[in-house]
């Protein structure tokens, strides 16, 4: 375990993916070290969400290894596997939850599988996820099809973070949000990494999160990392894209 | 790092102190839980009791709301609990968990009688509507057909082709199959039995009514409300969820007329086509049973079919394949458009389409078998 503190969390060595012919991620090499918050951006469709389902074994890779606390994916056993499952938590781009499920029981449902605790328990420990994402508790009896798309992304963060995970991956969080309700979310995201000690890895579009949220930023372009650091060398880089990136017209609104 | 967690009580002049130690996290939770469970029963003790959470090595919402509901159920009694010893890195996180409501709502249904009688009266009211459904969905297709008749370009000719493939074209293997099975086992019963009485023969005229004017239809009419019929609600169904009907109406386009008339179109075509070429396959497959079973020979047989029928029962037959389409067709339709957001209903319509499908297609039938009666045919 004493390792694992100077390792880094996410170790991604040389990946490549491939649909069909198509290339998507061509050697691709990553560090998430831990505690941090680290922004995911590139062009739409580089493959962010690519790597992501990659790191999280949605997506089969043609080449390459992936760490995650220290355990090789490939070679662990389901045990081991498993236990790597129970200490992350992922935040999907349409939110994912289970359309026949309450809130309350989609919350729930990783701490009925995992943990052997009381209804009570969970029924509070539930209220309190809720609090913490900024909903009422109201919400807890509502289905899926009854919550707006900002209510869908903060429930389904609530269930990534229901087994008080190490990892969150949050694939475009603030997406589809208010621009008030994207500020409270990189807000909860801050306040939650610092209280629970979690490392973020966010795939993100939003330039306001990339500002005051993130702690590093990493850039994919052409199927691998082009640049990776904090937002003042993204703003030095002289990449085109990176250029285009943070000092177009709406990041110097952000800025400013 | 992880050490198991404990919560000991240390008295300090007339205060009890509750230190706790260790681990505090899920994964520890049942453990946690039990021993906060035994501390609440300090609750109303004259002393004066405070949490000292300054050892513990790892906190997380599940050890702060523990902590946090031992304060709470502490302070009941006459003395005021606190929390001591809160480190800077989880003083927000017990923050967070204080604010949370202490009683879930957690609603109970009970089953009582009133309660089982209205789920029974809205059942019965439920059958209505389903009917009134049917009616409507009826209504809205002719409606949209005469639309269409009036301007002929509005048809849909890919989508109603590309329907006709789907339910028609390659529903044809596994009809002529299923028939022809059927045939064969029908000729192998009645020559198993007619035999008894002298009367082989006789099989030729059974199998010929029969598939021609019931089975022929009748099952495979069932058949592709089971294939095509589920195929439509789920369709229609995911569409509804992922609000693509929405978007085509605010185009200005009608659903009806884009989705429905052609699947509708396609299934009333497509019926009386594999109900004959199941009817064929029925009659090849009796055929060749009795002949190579019950010994009757090729030639004798269709001599025998010649007399047995007349164009009537195939005509008897025919004649309900494109209104049973019709209603196979309704009732997927209107059941995928009633889908609502889950998975759940989903499943609970596509399963609805071919149980009522299904269930309106013998009704029809019934009905086809009073009027034919009645008319003589």
């Amino acid at each position: 375990m004493a390792g694992e503190i100077q390792n880094p969390i996410i170790r991604v060595r040389d990946i490549t993916v491939q649909f069909g012919a198509t290339r998507v991620l061509d050697g691709l090499n990553l560090d998430v070290k831990r505690g941090e918050i680290l922004g995911f951006v590139g062009p739409s469709g580089a493959g962010k969400s690519v790597l992501t389902r990659t790191i999280i074994g949605l997506v089969p890779k043609v080449a390459g290894s992936i760490e995650v606390f220290g355990v090789d994916l490939d070679s662990s056993s389901t045990s081991q596997r498993r236990n790597v499952e129970r200490r992350w938590g992922v935040l999907f781009q349409q939110g994912a939850l289970f359309s026949s499920l309450t809130v309350r029981q989609n919350i729930q449902f990783p701490m009925r599988e995992y943990l052997r605790v009381s209804q009570r328990l969970m029924d509070e420990i539930t209220m309190a996820k809720l609090a913490m994402v900024g909903l009422k508790p109201e919400v807890a009896e509502r289905f899926p099809s009854e919550l707006s798309g900002g209510m869908i992304k903060r429930v389904a963060l609530a269930r990534a973070l229901s087994l008080d995970p190490d990892l969150v991956f949050l694939d475009e969080p603030t997406s589809g949000l208010d621009p008030i309700g994207a500020g409270d979310f990189d807000e909860l995201v801050r306040t939650l990494q610092r209280t629970l000690g979690l490392t973020v890895f966010m795939v993100t579009h939003d330039l306001d999160s990339l500002y005051t949220a993130c702690d590093r930023i990493a850039v994919l372009g052409n199927g691998k990392i082009i640049a990776a650091g904090s937002i003042a060398d993204m703003q030095a880089s002289q990449h085109p894209w990176l250029r285009q990136y943070f000092h177009g017209k709406r990041a110097r609104a952000v800025m400013s | 790092m992880n050490s198991d967690p404990k919560l000991e009580r240390i008295a300090k002049g007339n205060a009890l102190a509750l230190c706790a130690t260790g681990t505090w996290t899920a994964s520890f939770a049942p453990v946690l839980e039990r021993m906060v469970a035994d501390a609440e029963k300090l609750a109303g003790s004259p002393q004066s009791i405070f949490i000292d959470v300054s050892e513990v090595a790892k906190l997380d919402t599940f050890g702060a709301w523990l902590i946090e509901r031992l304060r709470r159920s502490l302070t009941q009694g006459p003395v005021e609990a606190q929390i001591a010893g809160l480190s800077a890195n989880y003083s927000s996180l017990v923050d967070e968990v204080r604010r949370v409501r202490a009683t879930p709502v957690v609603e109970t249904s009970t089953i009582t009688i009133t309660g089982m009688l209205e789920q029974i009266g809205r059942t019965v009211a439920g059958v209505g509507g389903t009917v009134a459904g049917l009616i409507d969905m009826l209504g809205a297709v002719l409606a949209a057909g005469f639309r269409v008749l009036i301007h002929p370009r509005s048809f849909r000719l890919t989508s109603t082709v590309h329907h006709m493939e789907q339910v028609c074209w390659r529903a044809v293997p596994i009809i002529v199959l299923i028939t022809f099975l059927i045939g064969c086992i029908i000729a192998q019963q009645g020559i198993f039995h007619f035999r008894r009485f002298g009367a082989d023969i006789f099989v030729v005229d059974m199998l010929g009514v029969l598939v021609l004017r019931e089975i022929g239809v009748l099952l495979v009419a069932i058949m592709v409300a089971g294939r095509s019929g589920s195929a439509y609600t789920a369709e229609l169904g995911s569409m509804k969820m992922r609000e693509e009907i929405d978007a085509l109406r605010t185009m200005g386009f009608d659903p009806i007329e884009v989705l429905v008339l052609p699947r509708m179109l396609a299934l009333v075509l497509a019926l009386p086509i594999l109900a004959f070429l199941g009817a064929m396959a029925a009659l090849y497959g009796g055929g060749l049973v009795a002949w190579l079973y019950g010994g009757v020979d090729p030639e004798a047989f269709l001599l025998r079919l010649r007399d047995a029928i007349s164009i009537d029962h195939f005509i008897v037959g025919i004649v309900k394949a494109p209104v049973m389409a019709a209603v196979i067709g309704i009732v997927a339709c209107v059941e995928g458009l009633a889908v609502q957001g889950s998975a759940e209903s989903l499943g609970q319509h596509t399963t609805a389409s071919v149980v009522k499908g299904i269930f309106f297609v013998i009704v029809m039938d019934g009905v086809f078998a009073i009027f034919f009666a009645s008319i003589g045919m």
